[in-house]
């Protein structure tokens, strides 16, 4: 892998994202859904707590329609449209141009994500958050993003469809959350600890709500990255394969 | 420089190419002839590595494409057929990006994108967006871009495809104007213009070679090769007589009649026994007969005869 290829690959998809009205529509959307969720759902002022802990646990929720949605056009419009072809036959690798991929659609979200400071700045007005805290609950939601964005871009390998694409990533994204899910746990109660544990293991709720708690674990970063690297891994696998159809 | 040896590449049950082999030095333009579904695209798309072969393979200088893919990558200029690109950035944005991607940086990229689009003529459309743009433009961003770094190897697929007449001559003349010091590989079903650039030209079919040699070559295994046109001022009633005597002429192998309608003109096509050429001998006998003749032309063949006979096996 060539940093110098992956920055320049990274640069042009990063500004596709603004070359078309879908990172402001994408923007607007985070932005309106986060405070409704934090606001009214979370019942942010009703709790009276100075903290961003309402804002954070709905993330995994919001992340699960809109990363697919960011994602989806990521391989199926290369393929779709054959800039695949012109792409994979110019000196870089397939491994240099997946990661530039995911990269730049996870520096995007930290964009979005950037962008809801005035949540931040309202909670430090209104009273003294833990803003260590808080920094741990962005970190978490950034990990979580990559995970979602790694599934994304395998799925949008697999197909030129990008409506097929979105369908599929949000119902792999939601195993991944649900496998947490007290609900979906209790359904494995009958089973032994061990497989219980393994499943809730899985689950990025696991993983994120114990970050966003303030508690960075180290596994718990290694889980999300792994996860990373390994459908990022399956991607380069899925393109190679699945290129010339 | 180009090494092509044994290509096979099967997609399920189809062999779309078929143990092609071939090499290809600096200063030739290549022509790659053959019907649609011949297997010209996917030859391409595995010398330029897009491709992996099923079995055999490409090497320039020595290079395997599939051990060594970014030292040939970096030597390859690629026009995709259909010319792809990514549409929401502009012409300019895109030329930098290829720019970048081919390793150039500050005043070299620039020169290398301003030189770029001033050889194929994108001045007018630099800050339009690639979408937006007419399908001639389209094909020349393509071009842009497969040439922008000076390639000693330019593969291009369908170049031509979709131009008008004045858009064609353009990129015939571009073509040209680098082909002393590279080896193009351009495929096309447009045999005109294989006369136009190429100095060798090979007929796929089936995804086999079935003919490659020089244009002229080619039209030699032409049933017209030196055949002679011969149009005769005389009457419709004179026809029977002068078809019988110009099949007495030695070395005449057959003749058809083009024209011998009352309009005072005898047209015929005359053809040699093989490989033989009987300007001559024609020449004479008309000398001989006081014939008057209208007009008389020797054929060189006509490479769409030798295409459709060769592809078509008729
Ligand atoms: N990705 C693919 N999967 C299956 N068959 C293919 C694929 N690409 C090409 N083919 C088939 O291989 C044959 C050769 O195609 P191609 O190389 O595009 O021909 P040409 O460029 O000479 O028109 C055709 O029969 C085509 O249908
Ligand atoms: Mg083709």
């Amino acid at each position: 892998m060539r940093f110098s290829q992956i920055s320049v690959l990274f640069k042009r998809e990063l500004s596709s994202y603004f070359a078309t009205p879908i990172a402001y529509v994408f923007i607007v959307i985070f932005l309106f859904l986060s405070g409704i969720f934090t606001f009214y759902l979370g019942n942010f002022f009703a709790l009276g707590q100075a903290d961003l802990s309402a804002f954070f646990t709905f993330h995994p929720w919001l992340y699960l329609f809109l990363i697919p949605a960011l994602t989806m056009r990521l391989w199926a419009e290369e393929r779709k449209s054959g800039s695949i072809e012109l792409l994979l036959t110019l000196p870089v690798t397939i491994g240099e141009a997946v990661v530039a991929k995911f990269l730049a659609a996870w520096a995007f979200t930290t964009i979005a994500l950037f962008l809801t400071f005035p949540m931040w700045m309202t909670v430090n007005y209104l009273g003294e958050p833990d803003n260590a805290v808080i920094a741990a609950g962005y970190l978490g939601s950034l990990l979580m993003a990559g995970a979602f964005l790694a599934i994304g871009s395998s799925i949008s390998a697999l197909t030129k469809n990008q409506v097929i694409a979105f369908v599929i990533t949000v119902v792999v994204c939601l195993v991944f959350i649900l496998s947490g899910f007290s609900m979906v746990l209790d359904f494995f109660s009958w089973a032994p600890q061990i497989i219980v544990e393994t499943i809730s293991s899985f689950s990025f709720l696991t993983h994120f709500y114990s970050v966003v708690k303030g508690v960075i674990d180290l596994r718990d970063i290694i889980y999300f990255l792994s996860l990373i690297t390994f459908w990022l891994f399956c991607t380069a696998i899925i393109i190679e394969m699945k290129k010339a159809d | 420089m180009v090494n092509i040896k044994n290509l096979y590449k099967e997609f399920g049950s189809l062999m779309a190419v078929d143990d092609i082999s071939f090499q290809v030095n600096r200063g030739e333009v290549l022509g790659f002839l053959g019907p649609n579904g011949a297997g010209k695209s996917t030859t391409m798309k595995m010398i330029t590595g897009f491709l992996t072969p099923s079995s055999g393979s490409v090497s320039v200088d020595g290079d395997d494409i599939v051990n060594d893919p970014i030292k040939v990558k970096q030597r390859l200029g690629y026009l995709p057929e259909g010319a792809p690109a990514y549409p929401d950035m502009t012409t300019i944005a895109f030329l930098d990006f290829i720019a970048e991607v081919r390793g150039f940086k500050g005043r070299e990229k620039s020169r290398r994108v301003d030189e770029t689009i001033q050889r194929v003529n994108l001045d007018k459309v630099v800050y339009q967006s690639i979408d937006t743009l007419s399908k001639g433009f389209k094909r020349r961003v393509g071009l842009a871009q497969a040439i922008l770094h000076d390639p000693d190897v330019l593969i291009l697929d369908e170049p031509t495809d979709g131009l008008d007449p004045n858009q064609k001559h353009e990129v015939r003349n571009l073509i040209q104007n680098m082909a002393k010091e590279k080896v193009i590989i351009l495929s096309t079903h447009i045999l005109e213009e294989v006369h136009a650039v190429c100095n060798r030209a090979i007929i796929i079919t089936n995804g086999k070679i079935v003919a490659d040699g020089t244009p002229t070559e080619l039209e030699a295994k032409s049933q017209y090769h030196n055949s002679i046109t011969i149009s005769v001022r005389a009457a419709a009633d004179q026809a029977n007589e002068l078809r019988k005597s110009l099949l007495e002429v030695s070395g005449v192998y057959k003749l058809e009649a083009l024209s011998e309608g009352d309009s005072g003109l005898l047209t015929y096509q005359v053809f040699p026994e093989a490989n033989r050429s009987i300007i001559a001998e024609i020449s004479q006998h008309i000398h001989q007969q006081k014939w008057e003749i209208e007009e008389m032309f020797v054929n060189k063949g006509r490479l769409d005869d030798v295409f459709r006979t060769i592809t078509t096996g008729v």
